[in-house]
């Protein structure tokens, strides 16, 4: 008996000490959901949750470049994680935060940022992730007119003129595709389709559910010519992002793999981003 | 020669003076260094900012990028430069030329100056990088270096045309009427007179524009280029970690540096040909 005791005892020491103590030093542990209710959470405004996105928002992750309608995934999303944590939709406020602003040192202005931020272990050095709450792959679209709408193999996309969102894993995987071409970098993806548009790039790189997005809804003759696979092998991952040490990490972790467990993450993916899945795998 | 024992003693005092401001000069930076040091490494937040701005190893890996965007830069500027220049004395001198054959002209030059100078870089870079080849036009180009050049040159020409006007029309009337008198016709009084004189007086604020255009330049990254500032972006973008902004913006300064010394050098030159000191 006095064995396998000590052993317990010695692994609830050791779950105690790795969870969530590294990640919240400060602040109520994550393990148990009192401590992650409203009324206990450190957030900038007791009793509200502040999250935090770019302007403009874009469709399918947000609608209509309002974050407060709870419509599109990353607002759905915003809004059920506020909600596993005990905040009412009134609850949860939105402010904007250039994407620069977001990572930056100093004084947070949200206590979350939800901006299709994906999870790199260099970032973290920067800034705290939550679980991931969507597995994202990265596409090449183009214009039905343009050379590159004959492309079938990654081998076809090495002369062609590729474009890509600067600060985006989009512009890194464009950059994995090694073209004889430079990537063409651009501030948004409004500017790279502009530039595709004009004819200036052939091709442009964005996340799979916005390539949908731009050839279903936007490009009359847009065209998704396939997926780029990842780069180590691993999927990548969107994250919301706290600030560097965060008390709330823990919990807002916490609160995505309950929404993942309980199948919400599943069904509000089917719901808003439900044409993704469909482009070919570029080989 | 001889020193009187007055001289001497008045030398003496001279240096020692001297000495001693010397002193004080480096006293002072020392305890001002000191201070804005303590000042700012005593801040809460300055280790956080010292990670994310000044990491020794992020600058190191970002700086190849970073010299590979700075040489767009460079070769953008000096193009670029060069036909400004050009340009700009040409709009210059149309807008100073007199009678009335030439009013269409001056209107032109006028019109030309006033929209583009009032239009904003961005606005003229997208105008020019994005829209004018959507027009699928022949023998436009559709490089976005060459398209992003050209907007600077058209924005640039217009400031840089104003200030060649104002040193144009700086150099006194009589110059002319003298120059006039002695036989020159209006081409060459303009060309050996007036222009040697404006180009002079007008030598600080060109270089004014010329460190401005440095900065400018990197503008064409909208246009999808990566540039010094650009591919620092990028890096910042892979960690989260400002450094490599920092790279780049000390490197600006370096490119900045000669250009004003050298603008202090003009100025000392002019200042000595007219016998100011």
């Amino acid at each position: 008996m006095r064995v396998p005791a000590l052993l317990l005892t010695v692994t609830a020491f050791a779950a105690v000490a790795c969870a969530p103590a590294d990640q919240a030093p400060s602040g109520p542990t994550a393990v148990d959901g009192v401590a992650c209710s409203k009324d206990k959470l450190p957030t900038l405004t007791p009793g509200k949750i502040t999250f935090g996105t770019d302007q403009p928002a874009y469709s399918p992750w947000f609608v209509d470049d309002d974050p407060t309608n709870g419509k599109g995934f990353e607002s759905a999303v915003a809004y059920a994680v506020a909600g596993e944590l005990g905040y009412a939709k009134a609850d949860v406020v939105w402010t904007r935060v250039p994407f620069n602003a977001a990572v930056q040192p100093g004084k947070k202005t949200y206590d979350a940022d939800i901006n299709e931020f994906s999870i790199t272990e260099e970032r973290k050095q920067a800034v705290d992730f939550s679980a991931p709450y969507y597995d994202v792959d990265q596409a090449v679209i183009t214009l039905k007119t343009a050379k590159a709408a004959a492309a079938k193999s990654l081998a076809d996309l090495r002369s062609v003129k590729i474009g890509a969102q600067v600060g985006t894993t989009s512009f890194q995987a464009a950059e994995r595709l090694s073209t004889e071409q430079d990537v063409a970098v651009y501030n948004t993806n409004d500017d790279a389709k502009a530039a595709l548009r004009a004819g200036q790039i052939d091709a442009l790189v964005v996340d799979l559910p916005t390539a949908f997005q731009i050839t279903s809804a936007e490009f009359a003759d847009g065209h998704i010519v396939g997926q780029i696979p990842g780069g180590d092998g691993r999927p990548e991952q969107f994250g919301i992002v706290l600030d560097k040490g965060s008390a709330l990490t823990g919990c807002v972790s916490n609160a995505v793999e309950a929404l993942r467990s309980k199948g919400t993450l599943g069904k509000l993916e089917q719901e808003w981003l439900s044409s993704a899945g469909t482009a070919p795998e570029l080989r | 020669m001889r020193i009187s024992e007055l001289q001497r003693e008045r030398l003496a005092y001279q240096r020692s003076r001297s000495r001693r401001s010397t002193l004080v000069a480096l006293l002072s930076t020392a305890v001002f260094a000191v201070v804005g040091y303590l000042t700012v490494t005593s801040a809460p937040g300055w280790p956080r900012v010292r990670e994310a701005f000044f990491d020794v190893d992020t600058a190191w890996r970002a700086l190849p990028a970073v010299l590979e965007g700075l040489w767009l830069n460079l070769r953008v500027l000096v193009v670029c430069g060069v036909l400004i220049l050009v340009l700009a004395l040409g709009v210059a001198a149309v807008r100073t030329l007199r009678g009335p054959v030439w009013f269409p002209l001056r209107v032109l030059a006028t019109a030309y100056v006033d929209v583009f100078r009032g239009l904003p870089l961005i606005i003229l870079l997208y105008l020019v990088g994005f829209g004018l080849p959507a027009l699928r036009l022949s023998g436009v180009p559709n490089d976005y270096v060459v398209l992003g050049g050209a907007a600077l040159v058209l924005g640039y020409t217009a400031y840089v045309a104003e200030v060649f006007r104002a040193g144009i029309e700086s150099v006194h009337p009589s110059q002319v009427a003298a120059a006039r008198s002695l036989g020159l016709d209006p081409r060459r009084t303009m060309r050996l007179v007036v222009l040697p004189q404006a180009v002079r007086r007008v030598l600080p604020a060109l270089l004014n524009d010329f460190v401005s255009l440095q900065k400018d330049c990197g503008l064409i990254s909208v246009l999808g280029a990566v540039d010094a500032v650009r591919a620092a972006q990028i890096e910042q973008a892979k960690s989260f970690n400002f450094t490599p902004y920092v790279v780049a913006g000390l490197l600006f300064v370096l490119l900045a540096v000669p250009s004003a010394r050298f603008a202090d050098a003009a100025a000392r030159r002019a200042e000595r040909r007219q016998g100011a000191r």
